[in-house]
């Protein structure tokens, strides 16, 4: 990464992390976009609260996805997972067709609102693409180095531990990062069935006709995808990098 | 693998265990008083007549023991779609069996029995058709049966009574008027974004001083929620129709269609952008040149030669539009734009499940024949340029 980006990307992070904790501060910049003596910054609640709790939902929701898909990935990828394996590859095909809000919405009548239907959601939602994932990173294991593990004595776990899981890591990385993604997105539809979260700031201003108020909340989250989506690839390029070091050792 | 006829299989064991906790444990069928009240869940025992309750429950297990022990493909998909549609009738005659004649209030929806049998089933059928390893024209063959299949079940008026379908009399109009909303949002906006993404992906792909701007800049576009993006177009919208009696005589209004519409437009740009680029880098230097010593020239190379080529991958980003668009457009519903979204939304803020399904149902068919349709001519385009 060139200075000039990583510059870029500090200057940034300071920029967001002040407007959450001192959001008047921008009330210059947000005053154009409102009418008729509107407040120009959110003011229902305190944006620190309202990110740390999406933080928190995305955060838990896709920590779920990560454990379950990437478990059935592996037990799908084993000898006694095999005749499993061609079905759900066609049931992530599947599942991928159902629109987020959908299964969100279809949570609320079942379990009331709140932030469960939201949980469950982006759970479901973000197994999708871990688990695809997880079965490309595995099945993309060339042969050859299993042989060559198996040549060494390494048992099954072993193998799996020490060869399969840290070749495919970078592959399972960028699930978790689409996930991720998706979900904060996804999680400020969540406010709509009255989940804590950024949404809130948005549908506030879609309920009062306030663009102030939407951009707010719309930037914040896209810029928390932005960092997200960032990290992600730094720590996907890192395993990438270690990889074929140890390839190459 | 053994060829023995009866033999274990471990996928269709598993398939058979759905189905009998679907038909012994599951309720069938949840009865309401009207169409918010708190239910009452019947087993398929009380929420059928009984000799179609021991019919369905006996074709079920006769189902289940084909899962686990046949393993011809063709008599496992036979029975599945057998199943298939015998559940879906078995609950159109169980809402007609519990519903009071002359009571109009009353509710009949599916239980969970009714959805982890229909659940097991559909494995059933896409384990068999993933195994047949269909070519395209026998998917789309696939495709057009079920749809057809659907339709006469829904056409008999086999389900009326079934509560969605009430759902659904009450509102037929304004239905097939969001259908044809979302469809034109999710179609509209797909079409543009392909007259514009392509060429800019050829742009991006001669001059690659401007692909990385181009592509980022779209990346960090499909980050921004989507409720938000569409909430922030309301604006400038909303000034457009304002400052040009053109623009709102067009009907671009701040609230309504439009924003959605260009929302969705500017999602579907990274996937046909991004694809088009990989598509046109993935042309090998061998075969240009090839086309270069042939005489032909650049936009000739680019007609006959580089896009062709790309097409499959061009068409792989236009099926991965096609589906967000189909998902995305259900939240077009919170800014005034229609679809099927105005279903969902109004029926989570009444906590009435049926309502939510009338707009989720047909959204996640559409999404899934969308995908069928453009898989198979993935690999039509494919098998062509072969």
């Amino acid at each position: 990464m060139s200075v000039f980006s990583a510059l870029l990307r500090i200057a940034l992070l300071a920029l967001l992390v002040t407007f959450i904790a001192a959001p008047q501060v921008f009330a210059p910049v947000f005053e154009p976009l409102t009418s008729h003596g509107a407040p120009a910054i959110y003011n229902q609640g305190s944006l620190v609260a309202l990110t740390l709790s999406h933080l928190w939902t995305v955060f838990v929701a896709t920590l779920g996805s990560i454990v379950v898909a990437v478990s059935l990935g592996i037990f799908v990828t084993r000898p006694s997972g095999l005749e499993f394996l061609p079905l759900s590859r066609t049931i992530v095909n599947v599942g991928q067709t159902f629109p987020p809000v959908a299964v969100l919405a279809i949570a609320v009548p079942l379990v009331g609102f709140g932030e469960a239907p939201t949980l469950i959601a982006l759970f479901l939602y973000g197994l999708l693409p871990i688990f695809e994932n997880t079965l490309t990173g595995l099945t993309q294991v060339s042969p050859l180095t299993l042989d060559a593990a198996r040549g060494m004595g390494m048992n099954a776990r072993r193998r799996l531990v020490e060869i399969e899981l840290p070749l495919a890591l970078p592959v399972i990385l960028a699930g978790i990062r689409l996930s991720l993604v998706i979900n904060l997105s996804t999680a400020t539809i969540g406010s709509t069935v009255a989940a804590k979260g950024l949404g809130e700031v948005i549908i506030a201003g879609l309920q009062s006709n306030n663009t102030a108020f939407v951009v707010q909340g719309g930037l914040v989250v896209a810029m928390l995808a932005f960092f997200i989506h960032d990290a992600f690839r730094l720590i996907e390029r890192r395993a990438g990098r270690y990889q074929s070091a140890q390839a190459s050792a | 693998m053994s060829r023995a006829g009866l033999s274990l299989d471990r996928l269709g064991g598993v398939i058979a265990i759905l189905i009998a906790a679907a038909i012994i444990l599951g309720p069938f069928s949840i009865y309401r008083a009207n169409r918010i009240a708190s239910g009452d869940a019947r087993g398929i025992m009380f929420a059928l007549p009984s000799a179609f309750a021991i019919g369905l429950m006996v074709l079920s297990m006769a189902i289940a023991l084909v899962s686990a022990f046949v393993r011809a493909l063709a008599a496992r998909l036979a029975a599945a779609a057998f199943g298939m549609i015998a559940v879906f009738v078995a609950m159109g005659r169980s809402a007609d069996f519990l519903t009071p004649a002359g009571n109009s209030f009353a509710r009949v929806s599916p239980a969970w029995g009714f959805w982890l049998l229909s659940f097991a089933f559909a494995l059933l059928v896409a384990d068999a058709l993933t195994r047949l390893r269909f070519g395209p024209w026998e998917r789309l063959a696939a495709l057009a049966v079920a749809a057809i299949t659907l339709a006469l079940l829904l056409g008999s008026g086999a389900w009326n009574n079934v509560s969605i379908l009430k759902e659904y009399a009450t509102r037929a109009d304004s239905f097939w008027r969001e259908a044809r909303q979302h469809i034109v949002l999710a179609l509209g906006s797909l079409s543009a974004s392909v007259l514009v993404g392509i060429p800019l992906g050829i742009l991006c792909h001669r001059i690659p001083a401007i692909k990385s701007a181009v592509l980022q800049t779209l990346n960090v576009i499909q980050t921004i929620p989507s409720i938000a993006l569409f909430g922030m177009l309301m604006a400038p919208l909303a000034y457009l129709a304002a400052t040009f009696p053109l623009a709102a005589t067009l009907g671009i209004h701040g609230i309504g269609a439009a924003p959605a519409f260009v929302a969705l437009f500017l999602y579907s740009l990274l996937p046909v952008v991004a694809n088009t680029v990989v598509g046109l880098d993935q042309v090998s230097p061998k075969v240009i040149d090839a086309a270069r010593g042939m005489g032909l020239s650049s936009r000739q190379r680019l007609q006959q030669v580089e896009f062709p080529l790309a097409f499959p991958t061009i068409l792989t980003g236009i099926r991965i539009v096609l589906v967000q668009n189909i998902g995305l457009a259900t939240v077009a519903a919170l800014i005034g734009g229609g679809g099927f979204g105005t279903f969902v939304f109004q029926g989570a803020g009444q906590t009435a499940l049926d309502l939510v399904l009338l707009g989720a149902i047909p959204t996640v068919l559409l999404a899934f024949a969308g995908a069928v349709i453009l898989d198979a001519l993935v690999d039509l385009a494919k098998g062509a340029r072969a």
